[in-house]
């Protein structure tokens, strides 16, 4: 076998030492300035640039800014960071590339919804991102799912909520859940006309028993809420009326006028307390009720199958 | 005169593989098995969409470059080895000389696109452990690739008839980045007036659209492609081809190979 030649071994050598050299000073490099590495930089902001800069191929350029996101959540997530400035515009450029890439949807709202450290904290961007995304996929129920979700769990907004819900319901193919959480979103909300239209809609419409019984747990909900306010109405008649509180439902129930003694679903007559105030007999038989339970009361509250 | 344009074609071919641009199968390759393999672990969901954009975007790439590169120096080459000479001395006409170079290209083209079409499936397979009925809407985006590759097959060869391989290669990848914006130059053409609109839109139709060879986002969605788009995209990228070669040819045909 031919022996190697001096120049051989010499440039080898310098080769492989060179190489091990230059990533030493490079990590050195790195510890003296570590924010140079661990603070990322969005040098194109504009997802119309990008999209010129990609040449068309819009869809691999989106599957890497996905990933960038991903990445760029993960790692700042892992050290429970408090801000997430660059989260929303990469996630903007995403869409934008790719307008039927759902996932950036999905999960990219359920990145920036939460407060930090769990996410960026920017519900309304988040909101924006899914419009873009229903706007772009309207056929998608999953995407009123998302916004539905980002208002119901970030704002509060179950009036929101509910439409959203509601929206997406229409959509053909949408799960039948959608239906039921856009009634249980009209309930909390304090609108039972809607949320018993909705409830009742389910309730005919439906082919699963497990959301059939929900929903027909939600109606007997709303009709207890709905007597609750009624009777509480009337409780504060009678005492503007007369200066005192009723003695009890059945004095309540003569005085208002209310046609025989009030019950619930279950034929079980209201409460009255000594402060005036309405309640059910049983309320562990009605989980999804908000109104007539004793203060400090929490139901067993079902989780929606 | 088939015969003579096969034989150049083959030729040609076999200069190609002579030359190892067929060593870019390695590469891509490593890249989509590199990209099946990390996908799935640095990000979400997206392991199959990254298979198809990224093997259809590297098949186009990998393609246009190859086009370009080689297509640039198909007859400056013969003119500087002094080989074209030889060629022409035979009853070769000079008109059969550029359709035979053409066709040569092109072939190399065709196979590479196959085997990696090849290495598509395979990474499909790997991250999806089945395919589905729209999988097979993979063949029409590479379909779309392979007449994207004429087209620019003949450009090069067009410039390559005329100019210096440098002037050529950047000729030929100016009219591939302006190809991909022809979409927007048609909506500038739409917005201007005047005189600016007739020479936008005359620019507009001049240079090639590949933009609407360009499906690789939609089908990476499983969106299918109209049959009517298909046939279309065909004709155009026959039409545009025979344009850039008929061009070529006559440039040729008048050239002082003195």
């Amino acid at each position: 076998m031919k022996q190697p030649s001096t120049t051989t071994i010499v440039a080898s050598t310098v080769l492989v030492l060179s190489l091990a050299a230059s990533s030493l000073v490079l990590h050195r490099t790195d510890e003296l300035r570590p924010q140079a590495t661990a603070d990322e930089t969005l040098f194109l902001t504009s997802p119309k640039v990008i999209e010129r800069a990609s040449l068309g191929f819009n869809g691999l350029m989106a599957c890497i800014y996905w990933t960038r996101a991903v990445q760029y959540f993960g790692y700042r997530h892992h050290y429970l960071a408090t801000s997430y400035n660059l989260l929303a515009p990469l996630l903007e450029i995403t869409a934008h590339l790719d307008p039927h890439l759902i996932v950036a949807y999905e999960f990219g709202s359920s990145f920036l919804a939460p407060a930090p450290p769990h996410g960026a904290g920017e519900p309304q961007r988040a909101i924006e991102l899914i419009e873009y995304g229903i706007q772009q996929n309207p056929d998608n129920w999953r995407l009123y799912y998302d916004l539905g979700f980002v208002y119901y769990m970030e704002l509060h907004d179950y009036k929101k909520a509910a439409e959203t819900f509601e929206r997406g319901s229409h959509v053909p193919n949408a799960h039948p859940f959608l239906r039921v959480m856009a009634a249980q979103m009209a309930q909390h909300a304090g609108e039972y006309q809607t949320a018993r239209m909705l409830w009742s809609a389910t309730y005919q419409t439906t082919q699963d028993d497990q959301i059939k019984q929900n929903a027909a747990e939600h109606l007997r909900a709303l009709r207890v809420d709905e007597d609750v306010e009624h009777l509480q109405d009337a409780v504060t008649s009678f005492g503007e009326r007369t200066g005192r509180l009723p003695s009890s439902m059945a004095e309540l129930a003569s005085a208002e006028h209310l046609g025989g003694m009030p019950v619930d679903p279950d034929g079980q007559p209201y409460k009255l307390t000594s402060q005036g105030r309405v309640e059910v007999q049983n309320p562990d038989d009605f989980p999804f009720v908000i109104h007539g339970l004793p203060p400090g009361f929490k139901p067993k509250y079902n989780a929606i199958p | 005169m088939k015969t003579r344009i096969a034989y150049i074609a083959s030729n040609t071919f076999r200069e190609a593989v002579r030359d190892r641009v067929l060593y870019n199968l390695i590469a891509f390759a490593l890249l989509l098995s590199g990209a099946a393999i990390l996908v799935g672990q640095i990000s979400i969901e997206i392991e199959k969409l990254v298979v198809i954009n990224l093997g259809l975007t590297a098949v186009s790439l990998f393609g246009v470059v190859i086009a370009i590169f080689i297509g640039i120096g198909l007859v400056s080459k013969e003119i500087e080895k002094k080989t074209l000479y030889t060629v022409l001395s035979h009853p070769v006409r000079r008109w059969e000389f550029i359709v035979g170079k053409f066709f040569g290209l092109a072939g190399t083209l065709v196979v590479n696109t196959f085997f990696m079409a090849i290495g598509v499936f395979v990474a499909l397979f790997y991250v999806a452990h089945t395919f589905v009925r729209a999988d097979a809407l993979i063949f029409v985006a590479l379909y779309f690739i392979v007449l994207e590759f004429l087209i620019i097959c003949s450009l090069a060869l067009l410039f390559s008839s005329f100019s210096s391989p440098l002037l050529s290669a950047v000729f030929a990848f100016s009219l591939f980045v302006i190809g991909s914006f022809a979409e927007d130059l048609r909506n500038f053409a739409g917005m201007a007036h005047g005189i600016s609109r007739w020479l936008a839109t005359g620019a507009a139709y001049l240079v090639p659209n590949f933009s609407a060879f360009n499906v690789i986002t939609s089908i990476a969605h499983q969106q299918p492609i109209a049959g009517q788009i298909i046939l279309h995209n065909t004709l155009y990228a026959l039409f545009y081809a025979a344009m850039a070669i008929s061009g070529a040819v006559l440039i040729f045909d008048r050239r002082d190979l003195k």
